[in-house]
């Protein structure tokens, strides 16, 4: 029966994979799928509200996001994502109508349209010298007739014209070597003043006439014993610095070209300061901000020069810059951290003493300490001075807050996903409350009836909006339980900023989310970051009361020596069960097919001295563990060295005090890369949770191919040190890629390939027995995709049916590494013309369900394509019985079709990966696609051979089948009359 | 001393794997059981048989002073380029589980330097030292616990040991048969060790049995393998691209029989039916019916006709 079942679904398979189809009709978008936007962290803000209709606020985002957001609804007006190298420096309005840009370093300046996003001019500004990035725009400075902006970058100090990116004029300003750190225009004057040191020692100023770019006057003076780095500006002649031992504020005064210093201890300042101090960059009016003993000190400095320490706030405490006011003056706001509640203070600039405004406001703890602030004002009702605040918190997330209250706030941490896992929901049971989505029977027999109008094309317009919005609200998608189909998930995704977010596929909204205490700042764990997540408890057999939980690794610093942290978080409910560490170095998690008798998986982590770590810490794990110890076999790469080197597992670690669960591994094998001629730049393995239905494949001459399936399998690219470089730095001659297929028990090469004149970068997938790679090949000048298929050849004299039903075949031994492997790969090249930015494949429940592949495309969509054209058995002239194989004619070149981009219309902004996590359902598989934006969907590769459409329209089938009892009954009795006649004739 | 020689046979660089055939030219066995190698005065000129560069070269007996110091190199020549084949030497070690490496056997080889700069080895041979006591034992001892026997060759022939050793390891249980069979398949770049696939020659199942070899030699095949070409990317002319995009599109338009036949099948046999019916019901009544000639006549159009004919 079994087999009956499986036939039938494979016929099913050819059939239907006959006519690739992937399109879905205008009215089924956001039906199935979901697309969330985001921007990122914000960095700066500049609000432009103005003498505008729409108030709106400017932001770049640390996801090199310019975005333009609707002040009263949070909402994006327009958006532009730059490139990931395109880091954004500074950010201004010039002219009330555009949006000026510096980025990559100073060396492309941009205008951007305010009203509509669009890009008026860019120019690129060619420096010599890297450095700081300043970008100052005068309000009432004109050129000629321009209006100019004045720019800073690359050791260059530029003018530019406002209104259409030319350079008026360019000075260089780093003769010297100094880093010029401030550029100074007091308005109304002809003089801009740059500001800046040198070797540390040495304070530089130059004053430039602004209409030409002359230097008037070059002044610099020493100081002794070296500045620390940073200068903070006080006014438009007074800076403050530190000394390089930390101790001693200097106040450097350079009004008309002469310099003075004037030093003041910090133990003089009073509040009895002690220890090195940090200047923090603020812009405030006539004061700074110093961090000493983890608390922010203010010190105002007089008109004299003296320097005067007027307040002491915590450290989490988020400070503005100022807002010039009316008549003059100049606020800034302060954000301080209560508990569950923030407080937002806004003062004068010249006044400590009194607030201007000052509002609590409960927040989230979840939500961390307030990292930045940005204050705007406006004029109440009452003509008195209104502000709001924009706060970014530690979770990334951005709010607007005005008279006490959040206006609205937007969860932009999760544009910085690092890593993604699928968690199942809930079973239904009575008791658990569950989302009133139901309809009752009415209800339903009512949606039936609207969707067989809309079927019957009798509907009217009303009836279709009513059907559309039944569409898309329907099923119940968005209940919190599992679902027959397995469409319902939970997808948990590890941001950047250290939290955890559970989003419902179904509609994409946020379940529940966590701020993990082990991942946020604290006195051991100084710069903490999430690395990666895995399934820790996945309960499905004799253990369903448990939830699920999964296992978050992070790492206290960036170095991969610093102590790592774990922590254990339930997935039904969002709470952390434990926490570990800051322990040993993590350097990688190895997840072992073993778990524990409730069913927690054991997990493997190594760390930088070469040992192992295992978890979970009890005794049953290390039993478990113990049995199999001589099963367990790694590899690792050292990338700069051109190193791989096979590990296992071999005694106790002697350690001061005894660790039963650590143990030292030992080296087995190792290949080594010549240096001069290859270097590692990519790699991919099998996904461990793949599953794949046979391990046969039937050719068309009744032929059985055996796959070479091991989850061992490492692909390894290679390409020559010179070729490391973008595409078009090496001539074809000097660059050539190579590809590994090695197994990563034995360290066997089991395939290695060149191909001459490619250079990479390289994406690769591997599944099954098959990996696909995409490449850039120099000689055709085109992107290229390969595939290498390995087949096993030591199983395929098992084709004499006598010998099988004699049992006389090794298809039932066990596999085992440690025997000479007769494999053959097959391999083939194609050209393709996009480049790809991300390459996934599809993965389904039993794997029976033919693969597609998913690129995400430089465009940052996804394209889906089917596998079947990357096969290396396609020729040019396929005979009857390879068409009906579903083998495809060779071609050069991979087709790219319009309507298999899965994300239809849309974009994933800034796209980064591609997660796929089978459903239920055998046909199904769902995508998850993640960069700045969110998208979500679901795919049937070979469509939905095992279920109805959502569609169906049931109230038909019903309505035809009722008709059709009634046509029997009506035509048994008509029947009956009539034999009963034609008897009484 | 015995030698296992091993001889490659492909010598343009793109020739990939040379397998060698015959097989009792290139394995030969120790069948010394004393722990002393013996050694041979044989004049192994092998050319003759594999001869590639040029026929018969005069090579001189080579040195086959087993190797006991770590891995040297010998080059025949002193300068590579005007002599264009020149011997290479580099050294195979052992390890019992996490002992020590010791050297176990020497490789020798033939350095072609190619016009265009390139170095290649070729003509593979590997000669193994006999087991001591001592490390018999060990072997025993690896066998007893399931433990690795751990080899390492040179990064570099050239200069040994290049960066670093290439490691291998194996199953001590894989390895007996009769004697100790042992399968070397080293991936070279030029000069380049890049890895060294160790191992048994044939399977070794998983439930790994405990068997004590009968004869403490080891067997061993040898393989060089060079890199291979990828294939390159099929390039068509215009028209047959322009072909063969047509053939992605959906087929043809298929027959209307093609089309609905699944429909076309019941409702035919629905008629069929219908028509015995009506036949029946004619007949019944005796031929008195005037009317029943031409309704069978009109329904009998489609292919029930003969079938209602013969039933008749």
């Amino acid at each position: 029966m079994n087999m009956a079942i499986r036939v039938f679904l494979l016929l099913l398979i050819i059939f239907s994979s006959m006519y690739p189809t992937l399109c879905i009709y205008e009215d089924q978008v956001g039906h199935m799928d979901w697309h969330q936007q985001y921007i990122g962290k914000v960095k700066h803000a500049v609000f432009h509200t103005q003498k505008a209709a729409r108030k709106r606020v400017v932001v770049s985002t640390e996801e090199n996001v310019v975005a333009s957001i609707d002040l009263r609804r949070g909402e994006i007006f327009w958006r532009h994502v730059l490139g990931p190298k395109d880091v954004i420096d500074a950010l201004d309005i010039a002219l009330g109508k555009y949006v000026i840009t510096l980025s990559s370093e100073g060396t492309i300046l941009r205008a951007w349209n305010l009203p509509d996003g669009q890009m008026m001019w860019e120019t690129t500004l060619s420096g010599s010298t890297p450095s700081m990035s300043l970008l100052s725009i005068p309000t009432n400075l004109k050129i000629g007739k321009d209006d100019v902006v004045f720019v800073y970058g690359s050791g260059c100090l530029y003018a530019v014209a406002s209104v259409d990116g030319e350079v008026i004029w360019k000075k260089e300003l780093t003769s010297e070597g100094v880093h010029i750190q401030q550029l100074i225009y007091p308005d109304g004057t002809d003089i801009i003043c740059a500001v800046g040191l040198a070797g540390l020692a040495q304070f530089d100023a130059y004053q430039i006439n602004v209409k030409t770019g002359e230097l008037l006057k070059h002044s610099s003076m020493v100081f002794p014993a070296g500045f620390s780095g940073d200068l903070s500006f006080i006014t438009s002649d007074i800076a403050v610095t530190l000394d390089s031992t930390g101790s001693i504020l200097v106040a450097v005064h350079f009004q008309d070209g002469e310099i003075s210093f004037h030093q003041t201890h910090v133990s003089e300042l009073g509040w009895d300061f002690s220890g090195p101090a940090v200047l923090l960059p603020t812009k405030l009016p006539g004061m700074f901000a110093l961090e000493i003993n983890k608390s922010i000190v203010f010190i105002k400095v007089t008109n004299e020069g003296k320097l005067e320490a007027v307040d002491k706030l915590g450290q989490s405490t988020a400070v503005s810059e100022s807002l010039n006011l009316s008549e003059g003056q100049q606020a800034f706001g302060l954000i301080q951290r209560g508990d569950g509640k923030i407080i937002l203070t806004v003062k004068l600039g010249n006044d400590w003493t009194s607030n201007l405004l000052q509002e609590t406001i409960q927040m989230d703890h979840q939500r961390g300490n307030a990292h930045k602030v940005f204050i705007n004002t406006y004029v109440r009702t009452d003509r008195s001075n209104g502000f709001r605040a924009l706060i970014v918190m530690e979770d990334h997330s951005l709010f607007l807050l005005q008279q006490g209250e959040i206006v609205w706030s937007r969860e932009d941490g999760l544009a910085s996903i690092t890593d993604v896992m699928a968690s199942e929901l809930p079973v239904e049971k009575d008791g658990v409350s569950v989302a009133k989505v139901e309809h009752n029977l009415f209800e339903w027999l009512k949606g039936h009836l609207l969707k067989l109008k809309g079927t019957l094309m009798i509907a009217t317009p009303d009836d279709v909006v009513a059907i559309q919005k039944l569409r898309l609200q329907s099923s119940g998608k968005s209940k919190m339980t599992r679902d027959h189909n397995g469409f319902r998930k939970l997808l948990i995704v590890l941001t950047r900023a250290g939290k955890l977010f559970a989003l419902h596929t179904g509609d994409g909204r946020i379940v529940w989310s966590l701020f993990l205490d082990s991942l946020r700042k604290s006195e051991t764990c100084q710069n903490p970051r999430g690395l990666s997540l895995h399934q820790w408890q996945d309960p499905h057999h004799h253990v369903l009361d448990e939830n699920p939980s999964v296992l978050v690794v992070g790492r206290c610093d960036h170095s991969t020596d610093s102590p790592g942290v774990l922590s254990v978080v339930d997935t039904y409910t969002g709470q952390e069960r434990n926490h570990l560490g800051p322990r040993h170095s993590i350097t990688r998690v190895i997840p072992l097919p073993f778990t524990d008798s409730a069913e927690q998986r054991l997990h493997l982590l190594l760390d930088v001295n070469r040992q192992a770590h295992l978890y979970p810490r009890t005794t049953e794990a290390l039993d478990i563990f113990q049995r199999e110890l001589g099963n367990i076999y790694w590899y690792s790469a050292d990338v700069d060295k051109g190193i791989l080197k096979g590990h296992a597992v071999q005694n106790n670690c002697i350690l001061k005090i005894a660790d039963s669960y650590c143990f030292n591994t030992r080296d087995l094998w190792s290949i080594i890369l010549p240096s001069e001629s290859e270097k590692i730049i990519a790699t991919a393995t099998r996904n461990l949770n793949e599953a794949v239905h046979t391990q046969a494949k039937v050719t068309s001459d009744q032929e059985v191919m055996y796959k070479y399936i091991s989850k061992n399998l490492l692909f390894l690219a290679t390409v020559a040190p010179k070729a490391v470089g973008p595409i078009g730095s090496v001539t074809p001659e000097e660059s050539w890629l190579v590809v590994y297929v090695i197994d990563t028990v034995t360290g066997r090469i089991l395939h290695r390939m060149t191909h001459h004149g490619s250079q990479g970068p390289v994406q690769a997938v591997f599944s099954e027995n098959w990996v696909v790679y995409h490449y850039f090949n120099l000689k055709a000048h085109r992107y290229e995709m390969s595939v290498i298929e390995i087949y096993d050849q030591s199983r395929s004299d098992n084709k004499d049916i006598l010998k099988l039903l004699l049992g006389k075949h090794n298809l039932t031994s066990p596999i085992t590494a440690y025997s000479r492997p007769e494999v053959i790969a097959k391999s083939q090249s194609y050209f393709f013309m996009h480049s790809v930015k991300t390459l996934a494949v599809t993965s389904t429940a039993k794997g029976i369900t033919s693969k597609q592949l998913l690129l995400g495309t430089i465009g940052d969509q996804v394209l889906a394509l089917d596998k079947r054209f990357l096969d290396p058995r396609r020729t040019v002239n396929p005979t009857q019985a390879e068409k009906e194989e579903g083998i495809i004619p060779l071609t050069d070149s991979l087709p790219i079709i319009p309507q298999s981009y899965v994300t239809h219309a849309l974009k994933v902004e800034g796209l980064r990966g591609i997660a796929t996590v089978p459903a239920k359902l055998e046909s199904t598989t769902l995508v998850f696609a993640y960069g700045v934006d969110l998208f979500f969907t679901r795919l049937a590769p070979s469509r939905t051979y095992d279920s109805l459409t959502e569609d169906f329209s049931y109230a038909l089938l019903l309505i035809t089948i009722a008709a059709l009892v009634i046509a029997i009954f009506v035509t048994w009795i008509w029947s009956e009359k009539k034999e009963l006649q034609e008897k009484w004739r | 001393m015995n030698k296992g020689l091993l001889r490659l046979a492909g010598s343009s660089s793109s020739s990939s794997l040379s397998c060698v055939s015959s097989s009792s030219s290139y394995v030969m066995e120790w069948a010394n059981s004393n722990s002393f190698a013996f050694q041979s005065d044989e004049f192994l000129a092998d050319d003759e048989e594999f001869g590639i560069e040029g026929g018969r070269s005069p090579d001189p007996a080579v040195p086959t002073q087993p190797v006991s110091s770590p891995p040297t190199v010998r080059k025949r020549s002193s300068d590579l380029v005007s002599d264009p084949d020149s011997k290479v030497q580099f050294s195979l070690e052992h390890a019992f589980g996490d002992s020590d490496f010791s050297p176990a056997g020497t490789f020798s080889a033939r350095l072609r330097t190619w016009s265009h700069g390139g170095q290649t080895l070729t003509k593979l041979r590997f000669s193994r030292n006999g087991l001591s006591e001592t490390e018999k034992e060990n072997f025993k001892k690896l066998l007893e616990g399931d433990d690795f026997y751990r080899i390492r060759v040179p990064s570099n022939v050239l200069t040994p040991p290049g960066r670093e050793y290439i490691v291998s390891s194996v199953k001590a249980r894989c390895l007996p048969r009769d004697g100790l069979d042992e399968h070397f398949m080293i991936h070279m770049e030029g000069v380049n060790i890049l890895a060294v696939n160790y191992g048994s020659p044939g399977s070794c199942p998983y439930p790994r049995q405990l068997k004590i070899p009968a004869k403490w030699s080891f067997k061993s095949h040898t393989v060089l393998k060079n890199s291979e070409q990828a294939p390159r990317t099929p390039v068509f002319t215009e028209e047959v691209v322009g072909e063969n995009a047509e053939g992605e599109l959906p087929p043809p338009e298929r027959s209307f029989w093609a089309k609905y036949w699944m429909y076309l099948i019941p409702l035919g046999l629905i008629v069929m039916n219908a028509i015995t019916q009506a036949m029946n019901m004619a007949e019944e009544p005796g031929t008195g019916q005037p009317g029943a000639q031409t309704q069978q006549a009109v329904a009998g159009v489609q292919r029930g006709q003969t079938n209602a004919v013969r039933r008749r």
